[in-house]
């Protein structure tokens, strides 16, 4: 049961809202204190797992020529490139992200977005400059609920498009963990019954980005009048 | 052979880079703090894989300790202004899309070009590691391209760089630590004790109660891992394999398939899957850290319940 220290760790951390790294350090020391490590191979252990997940960081390589690109104004474009097509909403873009990021990741293409290459620079710049052509500049918490979003369609779409790909990690490792366990199964079966649920994920979050246009629409027609009051108040 | 060793080099040249421009800059308050941080994590790319393991471990606390009491700071100065932004905009139109494009553009021709090119009976590339080489060299390929076409400063793309990680700050580092605690948490064994506390105090009479308590039961671990594959052996092995399909004679590959999709659904609403949930809130600048959980949970719980459904109706159909 000790052996669980670590989960009770991050989750009171997390919610007491402590520095994610401290208390993610804290539960990995714990918890290898817990199962009987000395000091010393604790912390051996932990630095040899943080130095074999150096793979994860890798993702960063990307920031040196965003922001170049950034400096250069790369932002501004994706927005005077939404600016000039009329229907552009914010939903409709975050739609068309999701279809295209759904498809490329059901071909194995995942790497076709992620949030440093194509959210920040691209998704993001666009979705908030499609809301801005309506309705004038944003408040805060309107563009940061449109970037938040943003990222959330990048994640959702490569998730739920991913595993229709036969060659997929998580498809591997199903029909891997089946074998061991003496479970014959087809990838392409496996693939198959990604679809359902991809279509239900499609069509849920078109629906939620069909709310999100409505509920910026609503919201921003209030805002602009309250905008006015406050403006003759001050 | 280029192996993943290589790209750590490029990882810590950045990583060093911005260590330097980070001590030289007086605009950010807590410069040395920094520079401390990032020229830490950088002898984590450079010397990590000669490194005894407890030096690493050391090293490691140390940056934890001076992200979370010391805190990081960031420089205050703009490189560029906004109207100096729209105007290189207007100037370079559509074309500033090219060298962005260039990034996935060559990570996907590294990754099927590279398989094939053996020199001397030695592949060009470490065929194990072929996605994160191919992403590595694709970035020097579009930096080259940036470079190219809009003549900087020489120092600009590490200034920039910069910029970018500075203002992520330490969820740059959260990913690779959480990676690093899943580790711990497998050789302590407590995705077993997980396992054996579900069994025993889940009641599990009915076929459709294994389903919901697999795909529920998926979610949340998920949630706790930060990771579906991390859940989805110790879920399958526990309720998946013993009661979906032995007692209650459902199909393995309907199950598997949707069981994995369900875990999907926990990593859309914990902070531990801080790839892809935290570090784009840093990254997009929000001042709410679980903004783009918030965002996902609606569609996570409808696609969970969703799943549930899907698996309930077609699981036993055989």
């Amino acid at each position: 049961m000790l052996t669980l220290i670590g989960i009770g760790i991050v989750v009171v951390g997390f919610v007491l809202r402590f520095n994610p790294l401290l208390v993610v350090t804290c539960a990995g020391l714990a918890t290898g204190l817990a199962s009987g490590l000395g000091p010393v191979a604790v912390v051996t252990a932990f630095g040899k797992a943080f130095i074999e997940s150096r793979f994860v960081a890798i993702v960063w390589l990307v920031v040196p020529v965003i922001g170049l690109l950034e400096r250069a104004g790369l932002k501004e474009r994706a927005r005077a490139v939404v600016a000039g097509i009329p229907a552009a909403t914010t939903g409709r873009i975050l739609m068309l992200y999701f279809a295209v990021r759904q498809l490329s990741a059901a071909l194995g293409l995942v790497s076709l977005g992620g949030h440093a290459q194509m959210v920040r620079p691209l998704v993001a710049p666009m979705a908030e400059g499609a809301a801005e052509n309506r309705f004038g500049t944003l408040p805060a918490a309107q563009r940061h609920r449109i970037r938040a979003h943003s990222a959330a369609v990048d994640n959702i779409a490569v998730f739920f498009g991913e595993d229709i790909f036969i060659a997929i990690g998580s498809i591997l490792l199903i029909k891997g963990f089946l074998e061991q366990n003496g479970v014959h199964v087809e990838p392409s079966r496996l693939a198959l019954w990604a679809v359902p649920t991809a279509l239900c994920a499609l069509v849920i979050h078109f629906v939620r980005l069909l709310l999100l246009d409505r509920s910026l629409r609503s919201q921003m027609s209030g805002a602009s009048s309250a905008g006015v009051t406050e403006a003759t108040e001050a | 052979m280029i192996t993943l060793e290589h790209v750590y080099w490029l990882m810590g040249a950045l990583t060093g880079g911005v260590a330097i421009v980070n001590a030289r800059d007086a605009s950010n308050p807590r410069r040395w703090n920094s520079a401390l941080f990032w020229g830490l994590y950088s002898v984590t790319f450079l010397a990590g894989s000669r490194l005894p393991h407890f030096a690493s471990g050391v090293i490691v606390i140390a940056m934890v300790l001076v992200a979370s009491i010391g805190k990081l700071g960031q420089g205050t100065r703009e490189s560029a202004t906004q109207d100096e932004r729209i105007r290189s905009a207007a100037r370079w139109g559509n074309r500033l899309f090219i060298p962005a494009l260039t990034i996935p553009a060559v990570t996907l021709l590294g990754n099927w070009l590279f398989k094939r090119v053996v020199i001397g009976g030695v592949p060009l590339v470490d065929p194990k590691q072929v996605t994160s080489i191919s992403l590595g060299i694709a970035t020097l390929v579009a930096l080259a391209v940036g470079m190219l076409m809009l003549r900087p400063r020489p120092s600009a793309p590490i200034v920039e760089a910069r910029r970018l990680l500075d203002s992520v700050g330490w969820a740059a580092v959260l990913p690779q630590m959480l990676a690093a605690l899943g580790a711990l948490f497998a050789v302590a064994g407590v995705g077993k004790v997980v396992a054996t506390l579900a069994e025993r105090f889940i009641p599990l009479g009915s076929p459709l109660v294994a389903v919901v308590t697999y795909t529920v039961g998926m979610a949340l671990f998920t949630m706790i891992m930060g990771n579906a594959f991390a859940a989805f052996p110790v879920m399958t092995a526990g309720i998946g394999l013993p009661l979906v399909m032995a007692r209650f004679g459902g199909d393995p590959a309907i199950m598997a398939a949707v069981g994995m999709l369900s875990g999907f659904c926990g990593t859309l609403m914990t902070p531990m899957a801080a790839n892809y949930n935290i570090v784009p809130a840093a990254l997009l600048e929000l001042p709410d850290e679980y903004a783009v959980i918030k965002a996902q949970i609606p569609t996570a719980l409808l696609l969970l319940a969703a799943n549930t459904a899907i698996m309930y109706l077609f699981v036993y159909r055989r």
